[in-house]
């Protein structure tokens, strides 16, 4: 693979995860040498080989539509770093 | 007090009232604090575990208690307990409270265990030396400088220097087992969807799994039979009925074992380990076990397909850490986009940040098909690859780990180099199937080596026979 700094921005956009300048730089090498280790895979020929997504045999497992209380909202909001009574709160979305 | 190697030793001793439980908690702080340089524990639950240790002393006297009591177990630390903290070893999560317990950890208090800590472990358990923690590396007790193998590597040091009975661990590719193999315990990782994952810190999915590290067998059946089987909270949960494995550990006919011919040939297998296991071998062949070499030509493909589908369900599980509802929150970002980036930058560490990306990747418009679909299908090969070896065998044995525990440091300059040193563990976890990692003495330098055997899906009741069989040769 051959992994340019565009499309290292790219993915980190996607990622949501902000890069400096000088990660791009160890990134890049990095990252293609990973890639290009897992593009081995292409030696096999996996032509009509159904992909395997889940690991067990088990249909759908069918349960009633109840509602639980079992975390209130106090105690779902106590970890947020920000947060009113009722919500939690992150910075202003709409600009005047 | 001595190392206590199994329950049913601890048990015998409070019934004859030679030991209380809250004594036996004690004798473990003890050890812990003697232990500290290992950095083994994220925290000591000194005051819940003591309260628990009382309550079950009295159920005991009262001789209404479960079958866990005289157990004092830990936990690794990405595994929830109601009004604890939980960190998975990430800045991310310093200081998060869980509001609720993790199935394994509500079956573990049915059962009267005390339950004694959290455990260190590679951050979101990322890692296979135990050094990605944010809360510092973790010391092998054999020797200091080493590592104990990752990512459950408190788990691992946990039990080896007798800090509690037994640890839970998480293994994704070889977290149980590794470790397990590094501090010369044992390590079981069960078939998938044998354990609810219910309140465990997600890493991929399609592999995590609970299991146990354990001085004996016994004491690994026990907390099985305790922790598998359905979960209304996790419906990837079998609902197939749970045997009772600790009473069936004596049951043992001669079994059909296939030895990966390619594992034991493998350029990266250290020589000591190699013949370590080629004297099980003939020990195992004197027992009247038949032990053929079979050929597994998919082996150089293993870590490529796990790292591939392992980081892609990483990126997408831990899109839920975004410094609003939990975790990290960066204090200065403008707008919501920025707060995100920022807070996820400033949280995570070098590793995590790097799988995420990868499986971003792999998982993006245009690379989808040729990476993340493909090694899908590659990991169906895997998997029918192994289905037919079982039609022929019982089980199959392979090393665990190519090296004997490695020095603190070694390993980090090259994730590449890392990477490879979990060849001969995921491969189970790419299958599903059960494997368990057992202890096969010390080299010269006096280091643990370990064996690996794996069995076909749901038959951890003859694994674990065998396992008992085997150690006992």
């Amino acid at each position: 693979m051959n992994l340019d700094s565009k499309t290292i921005y790219k993915i980190a956009d996607l990622a949501r995860i902000h890069i400096e300048e000088e990660d791009v730089e160890q990134l890049i090498p990095e990252m293609n040498k990973i890639l290009s280790f897992m593009e081995k895979l292409n030696e096999l020929d996996t032509t009509n080989v159904e992909p395997l997504v889940y690991m067990n045999d088990a249909t759908n497992v069918w349960r009633e539509d109840e509602i639980k209380q079992e975390i209130s909202t106090t105690d779902g909001l106590k970890n947020a770093a920000k947060h009113n009574e009722r919500f939690f709160m992150v910075p202003k979305i709409i600009e005047k | 007090m001595k190392k206590y190697s199994s329950l049913k030793g601890i048990q015998a001793l409070i019934s004859q009232k030679q030991l209380t439980l809250p004594d036996l908690l004690a004798y473990y702080f003890k050890q812990i604090k003697e232990n500290e340089h290992l950095n083994a524990f994220n925290e000591v639950f000194f005051y819940s575990a003591e309260v628990q240790a009382k309550a079950v002393q009295q159920k005991i006297e009262e001789g209404n208690a479960g079958k866990l009591a005289g157990m004092v177990i830990g936990i690794k630390d990405n595994i929830c307990y109601k009004d604890h903290i939980v960190t998975a070893s990430s800045k991310m999560l310093d200081g998060f409270v869980s509001p609720y317990s993790a199935t394994v950890v509500q079956r573990l208090l049915q059962e009267d265990a005390v339950i004694i800590g959290r455990l260190n472990c590679d951050e979101f358990a990322m890692g296979g030396s135990n050094e990605t923690s944010y809360f510092g590396t973790v010391k092998n007790a054999v020797n200091p400088d080493l590592v104990p193998g990752g990512s459950s590597g408190g788990s691992a040091v946990a039990v080896q220097a007798d800090m509690c009975l037994a640890a839970l661990g998480t293994d994704t590719g070889g977290s149980v087992r590794q470790p397990a193999a590094f501090c010369g315990q044992i390590g079981l990782k069960p078939t998938y969807g044998r354990i609810s994952r219910y309140g465990v810190i997600a890493y991929a999915s399609s592999f995590d799994q609970v299991g146990p590290i354990t001085s004996s067998v016994e004491d690994a059946a026990l907390l099985l039979e305790v922790l598998a089987g359905a979960d209304e909270n996790d419906s990837t949960v079998s609902p197939l009925d749970v045997p009772a494995y600790s009473a069936n550990l004596n049951q043992l006919e001669p079994k059909r074992i296939a030895v990966l011919k390619e594992t034991m040939e493998s350029e990266a297998l250290d020589p000591e380990i190699k013949s370590a296991i080629l004297e099980s071998i003939e020990s195992l062949k004197a027992q009247g076990h038949v032990i053929d070499y079979v050929s597994f030509d998919l082996l150089d493909y293993l870590v490529p397909a796990y790292y591939i589908l392992t980081t892609a369900e990483a990126s997408s599980n831990l899109s839920r850490y975004d410094g609003v509802h939990y975790g990290h929150r960066n204090a200065e970002a403008k707008s919501l986009t920025e707060l995100y980036k920022l807070s996820r930058a400033e949280g995570f560490g070098e590793e995590v940040k790097r799988r995420i990306l990868l499986g971003t990747f792999v998982l993006s418009a245009g690379y989808y098909d040729a990476y993340y679909q493909k090694a899908q299908q590659v990991r169906r090969l895997i998997r029918e690859k192994l289905d037919v070896l079982f039609q022929d065998y019982d089980l199959i044995l392979l090393p665990v780990a190519p090296t004997p525990p490695f020095k603190i440091g070694d390993n980090m300059q090259d994730p590449l180099v890392m990477y490879m040193a979990d060849i001969f563990t995921v491969l189970p976890s790419l299958s599903g199937n059960p494997a368990i990692a057992l202890p096969i003495g010390n080299n010269k330098a006096n280091l643990p080596l370990s064996i690996q055997f794996i069995a076909k899906h749901f038959e951890e009741a003859q694994l674990l026979a065998f396992s008992q069989a085997f150690l006992s040769l």
